[in-house]
């Protein structure tokens, strides 16, 4: 087998680096966290979270159409976030195209100068802002990080096809610890990474037992020694963000210690309350063998990443240049 | 809704793919198999089949009847259901075939149609009772889609979806997830 061309050194953006690789690789406590692409073409908001997050996260994901709400493509709102300096993980999902998009769109990122990608199956259209549109779901996951890890390994397409040049690419794969079959979820983890995948970034975690279970059976498989985990954490803000975590976002469960460190607390003392539990649970999940790092899901407050690392006791990340 | 019955998986069928509960158990699947298991004879059954077209059809048509019934099975011809402790994973409204999505509610229902069990959810617990759960670490490849409407019978004993899994544990070698380039069966 020849050894894989990587991505062409001509890329269209500027090189931003690898720093979620390189910190992932060094053993330090890696952070990352989202950024939602605009719902339209105006970058302010975004490159206004990517100046937020600069010096705190690693990488940030770019989320391609969540909740199957069509948004601007995360190729896009990747490309944005490295102009202002911010590695991007693009996140590229199953939902809404064929084995022969999804190839493409991997060839495209990484030529355009994007270093990571999450793949992931995607919610479902039912629930989105078009419930009439055909969903595609031509590959899952697993496969596609099957088909990611070939495209940069051997330089074929799944058709067997040679590429010239393929994609050099961190690759990424999620997993929800909190949905059933909890036995299998770690099983399923160890699948991802067999098919190719570096790096995990679970769904929002709240009941850290289960949690602990869960890492420990991935180690147990052998995940962990290919593939380093990162834990989904977020704050909540406000009532009705945990009503939102409680009921709308499929898979998401929010533990009864959670749900009652909230009783009682006023509208205005939410935000407080949520920031000072993120901050703990980062604390703890460091002292979690097993965990590299925490990915940050602050829907729409970016503002409060810097925060809760800071009440964590995480250090900023080191300004490049 | 079990046994459901013709009618109403038939119903299903046609509204797309909806999560099935298997009208059959997972012991008498899997002792059901060993009686079927691919080998010579099998493969025999099977090139003769294929070699008279109308034998074929009423087959097919046999083993359409049997798993629409049974499994809500929707004909894509490349069977994963010894695989999948018999739950049929093209019941998944998202069709997936190497487990079920991170969207299963906390009581293990479905996603799409939370008022039904994930197929998934079924499907490893039938598994897992009968002693089989390691079969949900196969790597699955993806479906060709030409094959459906095919006799998922015909094309595993005649060894044609030899392709769909592979077995391959973290950090091991990965075979490619390249699909067989034949053409469709005549």
């Amino acid at each position: 087998m020849t050894t894989a061309p990587t991505t062409s050194p001509d890329s269209l953006l500027p090189p931003v680096g690898n720093r979620l690789r390189d910190s992932l690789a060094s053993g330090r406590f890696a952070v990352t966290a989202e950024l939602t692409p605009p719902r339209g073409t105006d970058l302010t908001r975004l490159k206004k979270g990517a100046a937020l997050l600069h010096d705190y996260v690693d990488a940030a994901n770019l989320t391609d159409n969540p909740s199957a709400v069509v948004r601007l493509a995360s190729w896009a709102a990747s490309a944005a976030v490295i102009a202002e300096d911010l590695e991007p993980i693009c996140q590229l999902q199953c939902r809404d195209r064929n084995r022969i998009a999804l190839q493409s769109d991997l060839l495209g990122l990484a030529s355009i100068g994007i270093p990571n990608v999450l793949l992931l199956t995607g919610d479902h259209t039912r629930f989105g802002d078009h419930p009439e549109a055909k969903d595609v779901f031509d590959l899952d996951s697993t496969t596609l990080v099957w088909v990611a890890s070939t495209l940069r390994d051997t330089g074929e397409l799944m058709s067997g096809a040679k590429l010239q040049g393929s994609p050099r690419l961190l690759i990424g794969a999620v997993e929800n610890p909190s949905a059933p079959p909890l036995e299998f979820r770690a099983q399923r983890l160890a699948k991802k990474v067999a098919a190719g995948a570096e790096f995990i970034q679970t769904q929002y975690i709240f009941d850290l037992d289960n949690f602990r279970h869960f890492v420990e059976r991935a180690g147990e498989l052998g995940a962990l020694d290919h593939c380093k985990l990162l834990a989904g954490l977020g704050p909540i803000r406000s009532p009705r963000a945990l009503e939102r975590l409680s009921h709308s976002i499929p898979g998401v469960v929010v533990s009864d210690d959670v749900a009652a460190r909230f009783k009682g607390v006023k509208d205005e003392d939410f935000a407080e309350v949520g920031l000072n539990l993120c901050a703990e649970m980062v604390a703890e999940l460091q002292n979690i063998p097993g965990v590299s790092g925490v990915h940050l899901m602050a829907f729409a407050w970016e503002e409060s990443v810097p925060e809760i690392l800071t009440r964590a006791g995480v250090a900023a990340r080191q300004r490049r240049n | 809704m079990a046994s459901s019955g013709q009618p109403e998986a038939e119903r299903r069928v046609r509204q797309g793919a909806v999560p099935t509960v298997p009208g059959a158990s997972a012991r008498f699947c899997y002792g059901l198999h060993r009686i079927v298991e691919k080998g010579r004879t099998w493969a025999l059954v099977a090139r003769t089949l294929e070699a008279h077209p109308k034998a074929y059809q009423t087959f097919t048509a046999l083993e359409k009847k049997t798993k629409v019934a049974a499994f809500g099975c929707r004909m894509c011809g490349q069977c994963a259901l010894p695989m999948t402790g018999y739950a049929c994973p093209m019941t998944c409204p998202k069709q997936l075939r190497n487990g079920p999505c991170g969207g299963v509610g906390a009581d293990g229902g479905c996603e799409v149609y939370p008022e039904m069990r994930c197929v998934w959810v079924q499907g490893y617990e039938r598994a897992k009772e009968t002693g089989h759960s390691a079969d949900f670490s196969l790597l699955q490849r993806p479906i060709d889609h030409r094959r459906f409407g095919e006799s998922s019978w015909v094309n595993y004993w005649s060894g044609r979806d030899d392709y769909l899994a592979a077995a391959v544990l973290p950090g091991g070698d990965r075979p490619s997830p390249r699909l067989p380039a034949s053409p469709p069966a005549a």
